[in-house]
């Protein structure tokens, strides 16, 4: 059995290099090592409720028809309409820094002039940094390494006076797809800001599962075949060359290319020692997140707002906190305050904090409950402060940990964004074995599903200069 | 296929890789990323489809042959004379 290629993980990046593959007539085959498809944008059953993992809000929203965005280009290389995800936009959003006792409030909502406004009325004499930064922002380019090799705090310190404002501004970035501490790269901030402000952020109606629906009815639609509960033990290869993949049940799968979305050091580790990005270590940011079932809307309890990034005090810490979480800063969102024409049917409202993914291994069942329950009382303390009190209101929760998140998504560590080390264009030094996904370096929905697009169209589709 | 129905035939394959594009309007002579949004990619999806669905081989020296509908037709009318239209994405 030969296939043209294989594909570790069925998440997003995997979703949408399958779709490439198998639309261009490839034998294309996904691994999946669970029981459901999705990766880190999946959900899970509780309660007799269904919860979203990952998902706040889809970022790189456009309207559509816009030319040339991330989204309506991934939405046309999957050939998927734009209807099918049935995006409601945000209403607004905001960044709240609390500084000695008083709330700054930073709104934004799609149309980019609000933010625009609010920094005026902030930030006076920053105005014009603010509008020569947005100049300047760096395009998303495979080639473009240098950009990623610069560091973002020093680069925002040239456009504007008051610390004060470039923490604000690295806060939303930061906790939307930054692997590294303390601060990012120029690159990824250029990403990540264009993504969430540029662009702007929606909820699909049906929440990451219409998403996921589309995706695989689209990747079985052109012949593609996916694997659930289907463990990868090894990537074989030998001369310098990929050669397929060994399972766990010691079936062997050849291919012509595998592409993996395991993580860099999870895939170093499939190869049996051979080197691959000598020096990266697993990434340290973790997060633990709650989420309350509410028995009112929470406009209706006066909150209004779609997502809140928040910081207490006027620096950001963004780093693996010594404690088991850290809820000085973090993200509060509702689902239920997108415009939609269908609103989810219950409300709930999510807190996730920067988590300690250590301090979440080795303890007894009790231990652990009794940990995650102070943990979760410390993050609605915050949303109490930055948003509302969700307690009171309060029907059902859950909440799910560093070690929920390394179990389900095979991230070490639990490192949602990965590795602080990216192969940007996907090599890895062995012939027909490439990394997509979140090491290859885009996150969220949008970003992971045009990594897995750009990494297959660079490697075995080639675009048509001549006709244009 | 003849003529008419080779023009059907690229409409068929740009509705499937561009759902959201009106191609009931497309004109002959004007290149056709000058009327709808295509870029390079969707040249190359438009060429593979074309292998997919009539098994017929663009070689990338006569891509440029594909820029307008009246082009396709030119280049595409010896070999898809004796191919049956194929349709996915206008069908009914």
């Amino acid at each position: 059995m030969r296939y043209d290629a294989l594909i570790i993980g069925a998440g997003m990046s995997g979703l949408g290099a399958g779709i490439r593959l198998a639309q261009a007539g490839k034998r294309v085959l996904i691994l999946e090592r669970h029981y459901l498809w999705g990766g880190l944008n999946s959900f899970y059953k509780r309660g007799g409720r269904r919860f979203d993992t990952g998902l706040h809000a889809l970022t790189n929203y456009v309207p559509r028809g816009t030319a040339g965005a991330p989204l309506t280009r991934i939405l046309r290389q999957l050939r998927i309409p734009y209807d099918a995800w049935k995006l409601a936009p945000q209403r607004r959003s905001r960044t709240a820094m609390r500084v000695r006792g008083e709330t700054l409030r930073l709104e934004y909502s799609n149309d980019f002039e609000l933010m625009r406004s609010e920094i005026a009325r902030l930030f006076p004499a920053e105005v014009g940094g603010f509008d020569a930064l947005c100049r300047a922002l760096p395009a998303y380019d495979l080639g473009n390494t240098a950009v990623f090799e610069r560091s973002a705090r020093a680069e925002l310190a040239r456009f504007f006076r008051d610390p004060l404002l470039i923490e604000m501004l690295l806060v939303a970035p930061m906790f939307y797809g930054s692997a590294s501490e303390h601060d990012m790269s120029w690159g990824d901030f250029g990403v990540l800001f264009r993504s969430i402000h540029l662009e702007g952020m929606a909820r699909p109606e049906d929440g990451i599962r219409g998403v996921l629906d589309t995706l695989l009815e689209r990747f079985r639609a052109e012949g593609g075949e996916l694997r659930l509960r289907c463990d990868v033990a090894a990537i074989v290869h030998d001369a310098g060359r990929v050669r397929g993949v060994r399972l766990a049940s010691g079936e062997e799968l050849e291919a012509e290319r595998v592409f993996s979305s395991a993580g860099l050091l999870e895939t170093r580790a499939l190869l049996g020692g051979a080197a691959l990005a000598d020096g990266a270590t697993a990434g340290r940011m973790s997060f633990l997140e709650t989420c309350s079932v509410l028995s009112a809307a929470p406009a209706e309890l006066g909150h209004d707002a779609t997502i809140v990034f928040f910081c207490d005090g006027e620096r950001l810490h963004y780093e693996r906190p010594e404690a088991p979480v850290d809820a000085r800063s973090g993200v509060i969102t509702c689902p239920s305050n997108y415009l939609s024409s269908a609103p989810p049917e219950e409300s709930v409202v999510r807190v996730t904090c920067p988590a300690n993914h250590e301090r979440w291994l080795g303890l007894d069942d009790g231990a652990y409950a009794a940990q995650k329950e102070r943990a979760v009382e410390a993050m609605l303390d915050a949303a109490s402060v930055f948003a509302f009190d969700p307690r009171p209101h309060t029907v059902f929760r859950d909440a799910f940990t560093p070690r929920t998140i390394e179990r389900f998504t095979g991230h070490r560590g639990g490192a949602v964004y990965g590795s602080a080390t990216k192969l940007r264009d996907g090599a890895t030094g062995i012939e027909g074995l490439h990394v997509i996904g979140t090491d290859q370096g885009l996150v969220g929905v949008v970003g992971a599903l045009l990594s897995g697009i750009s990494i297959v169209n660079a490697t075995m589709l080639r675009p048509v200069e001549g006709a244009r | 296929m003849n003529h008419e129905e080779i023009v059907i035939a690229i409409k068929d394959i740009i509705a499937t890789i561009a759902p959201d594009e009106d191609v009931s309007a497309l004109q002959m002579a004007p290149k056709l990323r000058d009327q709808i949004e295509l870029d390079s990619m969707d040249f190359l999806d438009i060429v593979m489809e074309l292998r997919k669905r009539y098994g017929v081989q663009v070689p990338e020296e006569d891509y440029g042959q594909l820029a307008t509908l009246q082009g396709c037709v030119d280049y595409l009318g010896p070999k898809l004379e004796s191919k049956k239209l194929v349709l996915t994405a206008l069908k009914g």
